[in-house]
């Protein structure tokens, strides 16, 4: 179904906000991502057609911000903070084991789809090194066993939401 | 005592009613009752500056708006993304309505006709936390149609940015805001002047601290707030302090409290008790301090910083032991802004991109001194050269990590006559 069938509300709700419709492209295309799981280039048309932008703007709107994701990701988009304050507490040594662990690349995705791993820019939690954002949710103050556990049990929902 | 963190004295004050309970929204209501004009002299005496890093005078700033234009904005900076900063997200989750409340008291100084919260991407889970609590003080009355009767109407909204340090830069936020690139504007016009804000209506753009600081102000009158802190920089400050020491975390104390207060009293002092070497005062785009006694007993003020080579900007304090090697410093803060360059401007964009491989040479080893005097020149080459701060940003922490720690640089450049030669070098 159609962002603008399924979100009705919301989509009107975000143009309420702004005097002028290209604001609201940003927050559209957070909701095309929710949607299909990445800015896709069916998202990229429809949210040009909502804000009446050009789908090359959009385009480029997408590719100027890292949040958007041009390609598929898994299905938890794990990014670590190997910035400065989180490289001096361990950062770089838990994003290495992190990898090893799931057996990626940097920037990789797992075999089953489940994650993508990266190291990104500073997330402001500096004082709870080292923390990454899952699906942009923190996870703080973390070292491998912990990250063990919940890596099991994001395993655990993805098998139970394609079951 | 905590004008901002107050969540740390009183719990759950981030609940409406509990901020009403313990005074919230009495500022605001005062406000309404003061001429618009009045606000702004009291704001100005109070000697309230910028906590966005500028330190500009925030009343100053408000005074700029031109009163005859109809349409005006505030907006405030909840971008937090310079490294090692992480202050404003822990006021907008443990006191989010006296955020509100300030911004709302200066959309009354300047008769704003709507704030506008931009967060960054990251703090997802703020922003809708944060659109319940402005919710709850539309409710009340305090936000929306005809603000506690006074007839004026002015609703706060929250927008979200997607993952860019330079939406942190006021005129790149408004491009944001505005639905382009996050890229810096040609100034002047400035944003409190026609053309230069937000839709090209004047706008003053405020940090969060700078905001959450205003409700206790207009409760408690300049002078009382005066009263906190050094004459110049008075009030509290949040020192976000991370990297080698036993408690990072955020500290709100007295301007003027001193480096050795803040890191051995408040936060533990160096990691696993071994001696601190360097700081960087203002995150990754300030100038760094070899720590020295001297150093430990200067005051965290915006006019005292200036006194030992740096800058006190957000205060983010990142704290380096004497395990760190400072080129490694440098080549990490370099591929922040090589990553987070906007690449508007030609000496940022290509400056942090050459500085990068420069830096990757001289810790790989493969490095001579003519390389170590070419990243200097192509930082000196940045600096000053762009439309808005990054280039200097980018350009401070180079300069600075040479000049005060050369031997930290020299260790790694490649024994005489194992350099490579000048067709090896231009890789």
């Amino acid at each position: 179904m159609a962002l603008k069938d399924k979100h009705a509300k919301q989509i009107e709700a975000t143009f309420a906000k702004y005097p002028d419709k290209r604001s609201a492209v940003m927050p559209l295309l957070h909701l095309s991502q929710q949607e299909y799981g990445w800015v896709s280039p069916e998202g990229i048309e429809e949210v040009a057609g909502l804000c009446e932008m050009d789908p090359t703007q959009v385009r480029s709107i997408a590719g100027f911000y890292t949040m958007y994701s041009e390609e598929p990701k898994g299905r938890y988009w794990l990014q670590v903070c190997t910035d400065l304050s989180c490289a001096l507490c361990g950062a770089d040594k838990f994003y290495e084991d992190l990898k090893k662990e799931l057996n990626v690349e940097d920037g990789g995705t797992t075999e089953d789809g489940v994650f993508t791993v990266e190291h990104v820019m500073c997330l402001a939690a500096c004082d709870k090194a080292p923390m990454l954002q899952c699906n942009f949710h923190f996870e703080e103050n973390l070292d491998m066993d912990k990250m063990r556990t919940k890596l099991a049990a994001w395993r655990a929902e993805a098998a139970k939401n394609k079951a | 005592m905590y004008i901002l963190y107050r969540g740390r004295e009183v719990k759950n004050i981030h609940k409406f009613d509990v901020y009403t309970e313990h005074g919230g929204y009495e500022g605001l209501k005062k406000a309404l009752g003061m001429k618009p004009a009045e606000v702004i002299e009291t704001v100005k005496a109070s000697g309230l500056r910028g906590r966005g890093g500028a330190g500009f005078s925030t009343g100053m700033k408000w005074s700029f708006i031109p009163q005859s234009e109809p349409v005006k904005y505030v907006v405030v900076n909840a971008d937090e993304s310079e490294t090692g900063t992480f202050k404003d997200r822990e006021i907008m989750e443990t006191n989010p309505h006296q955020l509100i409340e300030g911004a709302m008291i200066c959309a009354w100084a300047i008769q704003a006709k709507a704030v506008y919260i931009y967060l960054r991407g990251e703090f997802w889970d703020v922003a809708h936390e944060l659109d319940k609590r402005i919710a709850e003080a539309r409710k009340a009355g305090f936000v929306g149609d005809n603000v506690m009767g006074s007839g004026w109407s002015c609703n706060v909204y929250t927008h979200l940015g997607a993952g860019a340090y330079i939406c942190g830069e006021e005129s790149a936020l408004l491009e944001s805001l505005e639905g382009k690139l996050g890229q810096p504007r040609v100034r002047p016009p400035f944003p409190a002047q026609k053309g230069g804000g937000l839709y090209g209506e004047p706008t003053v753009v405020n940090n969060v601290e700078t905001l959450t600081n205003v409700p206790w102000i207009v409760t408690n009158g300049a002078d009382e707030y005066k009263k906190i802190g050094t004459e110049q920089s008075p009030g509290t400050k949040i020192f976000c302090v991370s990297g080698h020491v036993e408690k990072p975390g955020n500290y709100e104390l007295p301007m003027g409290v001193t480096f050795r207060e803040l890191l051995y009293t408040h936060a533990g002092g160096g990691k696993g008790g071994r001696k601190i070497k360097a700081i960087l005062p203002s995150g990754g785009s300030g100038p760094i301090i070899r720590v020295t006694e001297e150093v430990l007993d200067t005051k965290l003020t915006y006019e005292d910083l200036g006194k030992v080579g740096s800058i006190l900007g957000s205060a983010s304090i990142i704290v380096m032991d004497e395990t760190v090697d400072i080129s490694w410093v440098a080549a990490r803060i370099i591929k922040f802004f090589k990553h987070e360059s906007c690449g508007k401007c030609t000496p940022c964009r290509e400056g942090t991109y050459w500085l990068d491989k420069l830096m990757d040479r001289v810790m790989e080893g493969r490095a001579t001194q003519a390389d170590l005097d070419l990243v200097n020149n192509v930082a000196k080459n940045m600096a000053g050269m762009t439309l808005c701060a990054l280039g200097d940003f980018a350009a401070n922490p180079i300069i600075h990590t040479i000049k005060n720690f050369p031997e930290d640089f020299k260790q790694h450049l490649a024994p005489a006559g194992k350099a490579p030669t000048r067709a090896g070098a231009a890789d």
